[in-house]
């Protein structure tokens, strides 16, 4: 997402219910202590087989970062694991922004730290997407809106402060250390 | 002049309440106060690193607990005390750990402790876990320790840095999903059983925005051990959370553990915790009511938890993509039973089900028995103390006598992070929480079951309802 706060671009369908983030990314590769270059485990077991060789007739060997920066889905994507290397690995792969008419709670809030765009919409408007592979579209959280060319202009549900904080790069650990006082008087009044 | 009566609440509005730093406002979710963080290996590093990077200390490490457990080798260490990792990386991950913890003051149960083992089978066990807590892991099956009237979920690896700096974090309060369940359950029927029929019954999505609160006569009627296997399964109906309000069963169970209060504290403590309720008259978003009496024997057939059958029910058809793909992948047909079908590894351990009450039943069902021939079992106690509770009576016996491999403490094959994992192809009756594709190794297929059902199928090599083992005559 740039800090204009607009994922502008064409979609990616992937038309599957229930994505887990052991699919998103296998545990095999949890090992690591960093954050970055997890792209190249993005989907894996979905694009290489068991011996790790290509799997060349699947969709996402043909995914193009540029153009593609928009995952359609299914629904209750990102469920399971609450494994933060799932957002991590999708950005690294190429995906700003997330078109599902359900997220799992923990994948939905891991992303939004992360500038991964979360965005739920009917299931009417992921069917006209699906329907048609790579459509331009753009997704705007300063107004919480999704627009889909030829189809019309949609809101999705984001809370004001997430939106306040990606539009402005503003940081949420930031935002609850400026509570400090409010922490320790409560630390205090009930004996923590 | 009278007052009006206090409104009913339910458990969660008032540990929510309890916990509130500062309440939600349009602009911005509450703050809440987390009493408890528990560490491991996996979700913590990058979030250290994070404080590190802004010259942030961790806030209060005697609320930090940490053990490791996911990436580590449930094979013994050789004859020179050296653990094997999978790879060095692993072994990297386990040292970061190390090195964080030493330097932040924060205690760390690793090779050396008597405690170490599975985030949430340790907690409980240490009594760390305790009635009206706010209780966070960087692991969605944190939900485990809600069993104790606790709230406990889990969270990202951010969210772990939050909590590491602020002891705090934003949070938008969530809906409750009350889940009654009444009725005695029949034989060969355990809590596993129980959940996985509920998360059947709801949908792999049924808590999503949740926080769930089990009750019912059938949930009272539970030991704590199989408390914390209904509540470690509810994110895998997406719920954020779930508990049990605690009782006597939960303060027997917590009594005289080492990091639960002592005497008048103790006292007071237990005072306070009965209050720990929710008030007759109050409501949940959304009631949902299950007759414990119908559920039988569970399994999964899929490729989420959600694809539940009785174990003698037929698997569904293929009527729709996602039952085709799960099909597929499976290799099974719908409209056939799951009863018979070949079974390559079984495992039993994982937070869900690898406490003492866990070995003790299938321990029971494979005494004098033998393992079927060409199938692997590993058993894999949760924690230190439940394999030395587990070796002093005597069941690591029963289990190798079996032909089962008697192993360490660890998540094992749950995840198969650590190595332990299955080939591809093979079917794993698993008394883990997870079927998805190749969760426990590439290509491996999953079935979701209980101890006792683990038990049995390992006796005969092919998925088998436990209660063959235990009516007359059979």
């Amino acid at each position: 997402m740039s800090n204009s706060g607009i994922v502008e671009s064409g979609t990616f369908n992937l038309p599957v219910d229930h994505i887990d983030t052991d699919q998103i990314i296998p545990a095999e590769f949890l090992t690591t202590t960093e954050r970055d270059g997890l792209g190249k485990f993005c989907f894996y077991s979905w694009r290489f087989d068991e011996n790790g060789a290509e799997r060349p007739d699947h969709p996402l060997q043909g995914f193009d970062p540029v153009s593609q920066q928009v995952l359609v889905t299914g629904s209750n994507f990102g469920c399971g694991s609450s494994r933060e290397h799932a957002p991590w690995a999708l950005l690294d792969f190429g995906f700003k922004a997330i078109i599902s008419n359900q997220f799992a709670d923990i994948f939905r809030s891991n992303s939004l730290k992360n500038g991964l765009l979360p965005v739920m919409v009917e299931d009417h408007v992921i069917q006209f997407l699906l329907a048609r592979p790579g459509h331009p579209v753009r997704v705007d959280i300063r107004n919480n809106t999704l627009s889909v060319e030829g189809y019309g202009e949609f809101e999705f549900p984001l809370d004001p402060f997430s939106a306040y904080c990606l539009t402005r790069g503003i940081d949420q650990l930031d935002f609850i250390l400026e509570n400090e006082q409010a922490i320790s008087s409560y630390e205090q009044q009930h004996g923590k | 002049m009278s007052e009006p009566a206090q409104s009913a609440t339910t458990l969660f509005e008032k540990l929510w309440q309890r916990h509130l730093v500062r309440n939600e406002t349009a602009e911005a979710p509450a703050i809440l106060y987390i009493d408890l963080q528990l560490l491991h290996e996996v979700t913590s590093p990058q979030a250290f690193d994070e404080l590190k990077r802004r010259g942030l200390k961790v806030r209060r490490p005697d609320r930090c607990l940490a053990t490791i457990d996911h990436s580590t080798p449930t094979s013994p260490a050789d004859e020179h005390g050296v653990h094997h990792y999978i790879t060095p990386q692993a072994k990297a991950q386990v040292d970061v750990l190390h090195v964080n913890c030493a330097e932040n003051g924060i205690e760390l149960h690793s090779w050396d402790s008597p405690n170490r083992g599975i985030v949430h089978v340790m907690g409980p066990e240490m009594g760390a876990t305790q009635p009206g807590m706010t209780i966070v892991c960087g692991d969605s099956h944190t939900a485990t320790h809600g069993a104790f009237g606790a709230l406990a979920f889990g969270i990202g690896t951010t969210e772990v840095g939050h909590v590491m700096a602020t002891q705090c974090l934003l949070q938008s309060k969530p809906k409750t999903l009350g889940i009654r369940i009444d009725g005695k359950l029949g034989p060969g029927v355990t809590a596993k059983d129980v959940i996985l029929h509920v998360i059947g019954a709801i949908g792999v999505d049924g808590g999503t925005g949740s926080v769930i609160e089990y009750h019912g006569s059938t949930v009272r009627a539970m030991d704590m051990e199989s408390r914390m296997t209904m509540c470690n399964m509810s994110i895998e109906c997406g719920a954020r959370a779930g508990m049990i309000a605690p009782d006597e069963a939960t303060f027997q169970f917590l009594e005289g553990r080492q990091m639960t209060p002592r005497g008048e504290l103790w006292d007071a403590a237990v005072m306070d915790w009965k209050t720990l309720k929710t008030d007759p008259g109050a409501s949940y978003d959304r009631l949902v009511e299950i007759d414990a009496t119908k559920i039988e024997p569970s399994v999964t057939w899929g490729i989420n938890p959600g694809m539940v059958i009785a174990i003698d029910a037929t698997i569904p058809p293929g009527d729709n993509d996602a039952r085709r793909d799960a099909l597929d992948y499976m290799q099974l047909e719908g409209g056939a039973t799951l009863a018979g079908e070949p079974v390559d590894v079984v495992f039993i351990g994982s937070c869900t089900n690898s406490r003492i009450g866990d070995l003790r039943e299938a321990a029971a069902l494979l005494k004098n028995r033998k393992v079927a021939a060409g199938t692997r079992v590993l058993v894999v106690p949760g924690s230190e103390a439940t394999r030395r509770e587990a070796e002093a009576e005597g069941l690591d016996q029963i289990f190798t006598n079996a032909g089962a491999e008697w192993r360490e403490p660890g998540c094992s094959m749950c995840l198969a992070m650590n190595g332990d994992s299955a080939e591809p192809g093979d079917l794993v009756v698993s008394t883990s929480n997870r079927n998805f594709k190749g969760r426990q190794g590439r290509g491996v297929r999953t079935i979701l079951a209980s101890p006792l059902t683990a038990a049995a199928s390992a006796i005969t090599g092919q998925v088998t309802d436990p209660r063959e083992f235990m009516e007359p005559g059979a």
